[in-house]
């Protein structure tokens, strides 16, 4: 479960005021709104890459506010995956169990069982050079997973793929939320992926977030905005 | 009331690029010619078994050797500063940065000889003079390596600064996601993505120093087989008239300075 409680926060002229939302537990939500609206800084207060101004931040039922990032149980795929430069695959989806000093053998399972599950297993040499644009989406997304999170937030995960990839990992998303049982918090811009994926739906504008009727993406039309 | 097309003015027509071009060419081939004229002249004014000769002397061969041994100690002490300062002023917001940042550049815009003078007196300070009883740093080889330390930190800091400016930091925030802090996500994702920015601050800051005279000579003083570093052997072979020695240094210097150019491009250009 995710759920933000009255967040605010102002950065220079930008400022959200009274954001509340709630992801229900292995819900996949989707957050959409227009470019520039706060949707990465509320994801930044998510992880706790950025300390609201005032508001709690719950994560399964614990309040997360203060607790730095890495004590949150959420993992996290930015927009471009953010892969780590000098690492291999299998480092980066072995990263957060090596950093929790869990033995080698452990984190060479879960790497398999990574690889496998996202169909990265021929690339686990390769470092994040040359790898596609879908590539690097997939091990971003096992990267994050490897902890076994709680809640997953991505940020437009899939905005720099072409269609075809797009409706690969789109579907494999639901798949992996559905698997994993993970409470989701998904931006996107593309109403046709917000209503393929989402399970709840808020829509941010003018500096707040409101939970929005799914029915209102079957009324628009195909066109991303 | 109809009007026409500026574009379409015959009383204006956009001039040829030949000439800004050609002049820009020019410029350059001066500045490049005055450059070359100014090597080649060192280089062929005396004969290659002159400045061999004058390479073998052991006050020479001492100022070689320290400079190498000195050069390369403050180039390591310059980088192990200017990767935490780098870092701090990059991607640290805090108040007061714009002061600091000013400040982090004053060893780069004071004259020479003003931060050798500077040194001088700190040591000539209650606080000074403590330190210097422990380690001896005036007229000292620990003073030849504070003196270059400072000009070269200075260069360093501002090059690892331009290389976290470059890094993403999105990387570190997903390694704070995944269980570290931010002291494991700089040192497991951001420095060795910053290794070849690593080495190109060290090699600025190794070229700095060796081309250091200044600040060596008001501080740790031109006291042969002490204190001389290369730089020194040109001022002093110069003062007494022997010129073949002056430019047999001097063209080691070159040789030196031209290598970690060629070291620092490589690293950069390398996939």
């Amino acid at each position: 479960m995710i759920s933000l409680d009255r967040i605010a926060i102002r950065l220079g002229a930008f400022t959200l005021t009274d954001v509340s939302l709630v992801v229900p537990s292995a819900a996949y939500g989707v957050l959409m709104g227009p470019t520039g609206c706060g949707k990465t800084t509320l994801i930044e207060v998510i992880c706790g890459l950025r300390q609201p101004d005032a508001g709690r931040v719950v994560v399964n039922a614990q309040d997360v506010t203060h607790e730095p990032p890495g004590n949150r149980g959420v993992g996290y795929v930015p927009q471009d995956g953010a892969l780590f430069p000098t690492m291999t695959v299998r480092q980066q989806l072995g990263f957060a169990l090596y950093i929790r000093r869990r033995p080698s053998a452990e984190i060479a399972k879960r790497v398999d069982e990574l690889a496998e599950r996202l169909g990265i297993g021929h690339l686990l040499d390769r470092r994040p050079t040359g790898l596609s644009g879908g590539e690097r989406q997939r091990v971003a997304l096992g990267r994050a997973l490897a902890a076994r999170p709680a809640v997953l937030l991505l940020d437009e995960p899939l905005s720099a793929l072409d269609e075809a990839l797009r409706g690969d990992l789109r579907e494999l998303l639901k798949t992996v939320q559905r698997e994993h049982g993970v409470s989701m918090l998904h931006v996107t811009h593309d109403r046709s992926e917000a209503r393929q994926l989402a399970d709840v739906l808020f829509v941010m504008g003018d500096g707040r977030v409101r939970q929005a009727d799914l029915e209102s993406l079957g009324r628009q039309s195909d066109r991303s905005d | 009331m109809s009007q026409q097309p500026l574009t379409k003015s015959k009383e204006h027509r956009a001039g040829p690029n030949w000439p800004f071009w050609a002049g820009l060419a020019a410029v350059t081939a001066a500045y490049l010619l005055l450059l070359f004229s100014m090597v080649g002249a060192a280089a062929t004014y005396s004969r290659p078994h002159d400045l061999v000769g004058a390479l073998t002397s052991p006050e020479i061969q001492y100022a070689i050797k320290l400079s190498l041994v000195t050069c390369t100690v403050s180039a390591l002490v310059s980088l192990i500063v200017a990767v935490p300062v780098g870092y701090l002023m990059s991607r640290g917001r805090f108040p007061g940065k714009n002061v600091m940042d000013t400040l982090l550049d004053v060893p780069i815009v004071l004259p020479p000889m003003v931060v050798g003078l500077c040194l001088l007196i700190l040591f000539q300070t209650p606080a000074g003079r403590a330190v210097d009883k422990v380690v001896p740093f005036t007229y000292t080889v620990y003073g030849v390596v504070l003196a270059q330390f400072i000009m070269g930190a200075a260069w360093a800091v501002r090059a690892m600064r331009s290389t976290f400016d470059y890094l993403p930091s999105r990387p570190e925030d997903v390694a704070m996601t995944l269980g570290c802090s931010r002291g494991q996500a700089v040192w497991h994702v951001t420095l060795p993505a910053a290794k070849r920015g690593m080495f190109t601050a060290a090699s600025i800051a190794w070229a700095r120093s060796l081309g250091e005279f200044g600040p060596i000579l008001v501080f740790a003083g031109a006291t042969r087989m002490k204190t001389e570093v290369l730089p020194t052997t040109v001022w002093l072979e110069l003062s007494v008239g022997n010129l073949e020695a002056a430019i047999a240094v001097s063209l080691v210097m070159i040789a030196l300075a031209v290598a970690v150019l060629l070291a620092i491009r490589a690293a950069g250009e390398r996939p």
